[in-house]
């Protein structure tokens, strides 16, 4: 019985943090047809925001809910400006750039924090459920992925902010003939999709000892999960990130955490075998 | 045209053996080497990618696997013939294997990306993972994070006590990237390269004209694969140690960067590329005040802003728009050319 539970919350926690880390990854991608592989390189400066404003004085809760996603959303927002405006419609360019990009910014965090493990402790504290000892703070991290998803849904469904977007995205042309700078839409999708990378990392930070190459353990969750996903933003992350959190947590149970990680990599493989638009370029097709 | 063809040839021959034997003179062979092998290693993306246009982004699980069948088979073994015929030979029928997924997928560009790269990390994870006494593949211990160290390096086939090594090793593998150099050529001036090239172009127009595009697009993958396995199976022989490193995305990530700086769509690009970069990041790791990476970084990403063809496609136009005029060809007339020059490289 506990047992159980604490699986399910293991679950359930395996697959809000998917959802968590390809958010900002199928923001710019399902919407922009960017593919930033400096992803996990944006969520990296996250995790180092929050530790920098966390030893400044800041209480954690702030520093990685609002300062994380505003600092990595304005560097976002530069690096759109300078590099990734040139490149729209030019997938392949795009990728090797942001690759290029993500290069640049493990170079930048090696010669600013140097090369060595620093990390803060987890702002809640665990509790014993019968035999086992659950993290609190799993918990905060299915609540804030909850949230956002809802969040994103509600903006981009119900708000004009969210329909200006999502024409943008679909007709570009269309969106500029009616008076709309599709310009600023992307910059500011952008924005968005960095600052989600940054919430990410940021939140994801007091659980892992944070160097300046921890974002290539990211990237390829995230792209898988959002690639896997398809052409629907939230439904395609829903159901992907479902998918692989589960056979990730079956086999790390059963098995060992490194065949958890290779079930998921081997299951992404068939997956886009079967389905090479991705779940959603198959099934829910048309919803958000 | 083939009369021009045998002229080039003999020009590339002269002056490889030129560069081969003037190169040890102004850096060690040591050195040499690595950069001739990293060569070799960027040709097969090359070969791929610039004239194949499959983006590859596991050309170094390819890599990886060369340099562990070496490892383990010579190990095995004990001599070095039938471990490097091996070492090519499983990363070519992997890759076959893979390709004929994908292909007969029909998976095109970012969905072909993933798969590759995760197939990549997959290797990584397992052999990273893999220090356990279980993990054994005949007498080869895996070694996990460790690698595989000690096994036997490359001998004159027969005799497995007379090792080559040192400057012997730096001339073999010199001249087995000439012979992979002109293997390349062969095959893009086949019919093979050519009907290659077209998908490149026009994959639908290609398939219309009868062509089965999907296996002809698995044997160029494999083709590949081989190439990047033999250069692996060298690494091997050179660092006489195999370590998990080999198949990491940084691995990959660079091989592509050698090909972009180089120039696509060229033989000679994605070697000049490749030797270029690491030599320059050879100099780098001479000093700590910048670091390493964030110059890689920025030579990426400038390269794609700036000069996304490559290095040796911008020298090879500006040359013919300065002394190429006298030919007084019209503008169809040049396109033509370049059409051909693409596919002449």
């Amino acid at each position: 019985m506990d047992l159980s539970f604490v699986i399910l919350v293991e679950i359930f926690y395996a697959v809000a943090s998917l959802a968590l880390i390809s958010a900002g990854l199928a923001v710019v991608f399902g919407m922009m047809k960017v593919i930033n592989l400096a992803h996990g390189e944006f969520m990296m400066m996250g995790g180092y925001a929050t530790i920098t404003a966390v030893h400044l004085g800041v209480n954690v809760f702030v520093a990685m809910l609002i300062i994380a996603p505003l600092i990595v959303g304005l560097i976002g927002l530069v690096v759109e400006r300078l590099v990734i405006r040139h490149l729209y419609g030019r997938l392949v360019d795009t990728m090797l750039a942001t690759w290029g990009l993500s290069l640049f910014f493990i170079g930048m965090a090696t010669m600013i924090f140097g090369n060595t493990t620093t990390s803060i402790t987890t702002p809640i504290t665990g509790f014993a459920v019968g035999d086992y000892q659950i993290n609190g703070y799993n918990f905060f991290i299915i609540f804030v992925s909850a949230v956002l998803l809802i969040s994103m849904y509600v903006l981009l469904k119900t708000t004009r902010i969210g329909l200006i977007a999502r024409g943008t995205m679909q007709r570009s042309d269309m969106a500029a003939a009616l008076g709309y700078s599709p310009d600023r839409i992307y910059m500011a999708t952008f924005f968005c999709g960095s600052a989600l990378s940054g919430l990410a990392g940021a939140v994801l930070a007091p659980l892992v000892g944070l160097v300046p190459t921890s974002g290539g353990a990211y990237i390829a969750k995230a792209f898988i999960t959002v690639i896997a996903g398809g052409p629907s933003l939230i439904v395609g992350l829903i159901s992907s990130s479902s998918l692989f959190g589960v056979v990730n947590q079956i086999f790390t149970f059963g098995i060992s955490p490194v065949f958890g990680d290779v079930a998921l990599l081997i299951s992404a493989v068939i997956l886009l075998r079967l389905l090479p638009q991705g779940v959603t370029g198959k099934f829910f097709k048309g919803k958000m | 045209m083939s009369r021009s063809w045998g002229r080039q040839d003999a020009a590339t021959i002269v002056a490889a053996i030129v560069l081969i034997w003037l190169m040890p003179l102004l850096i060690s062979t040591y050195t040499l080497t690595v950069l001739v092998i990293y060569g070799m290693l960027a040709l097969s993306l090359g070969l791929i990618w610039g004239f194949g246009g499959i983006l590859c982004f596991g050309q170094a699980a390819f890599f990886g696997l060369g340099a562990y069948t070496y490892a383990i088979a010579a190990i095995n073994v004990g001599e070095s013939t039938l471990p490097m015929i091996l070492a090519v030979f499983v990363p070519a029928l992997f890759a076959a294997l893979l390709g004929a997924m994908m292909f007969y997928g029909r998976l095109t560009d970012v969905y072909l990306g993933v798969i590759t790269l995760v197939v990549t990390l997959i290797l990584f994870k397992f052999v990273n993972s893999s220090a356990g006494p279980q993990y054994v593949i005949g007498e080869a211990r895996l070694g996990g994070f460790n690698g595989i160290p000690g096994f036997h390096t490359l001998n004159i086939p027969g005799q497995p006590d007379e090792y080559i090594w040192g400057d012997a090793l730096y001339y073999v593998c010199a001249v087995a990237l000439l012979a992979v150099y002109f293997l390349v050529t062969w095959l893009l001036r086949s019919s093979f390269g050519r009907i290659a090239i077209g998908i490149r172009e026009n994959e639908t127009r290609v398939s219309l004209m009868g062509y089965d595009v999907r296996a002809r697009k698995t044997i160029l993958f494999a083709i590949g694969a081989a190439i990047a396995g033999l250069a692996g199976a060298l690494f091997a022989n050179w660092g006489e140690i195999v370590t998990p490193g080999l198949f990491s995305l940084g691995q990959s990530a660079e091989i592509i960067i050698w090909c972009i700086v180089g120039g696509l769509g060229t033989r000679l690009g994605p070697i000049i590329g490749a030797a270029g970069l690491a030599y320059l990041k050879f100099l780098l790791g001479q000093q700590s005040l910048i670091d390493n990476t964030l110059i890689m970084g920025i030579i990426l990403v400038l390269f794609v802003l700036f000069l996304p063809k490559g290095i040796v496609p911008a020298v090879a136009s500006l040359w013919k728009a300065s002394f190429g005029r006298r030919s007084g060809r019209k503008s169809a007339g040049r396109r033509h050319m370049r059409r051909v020059d693409s596919a002449n490289g």
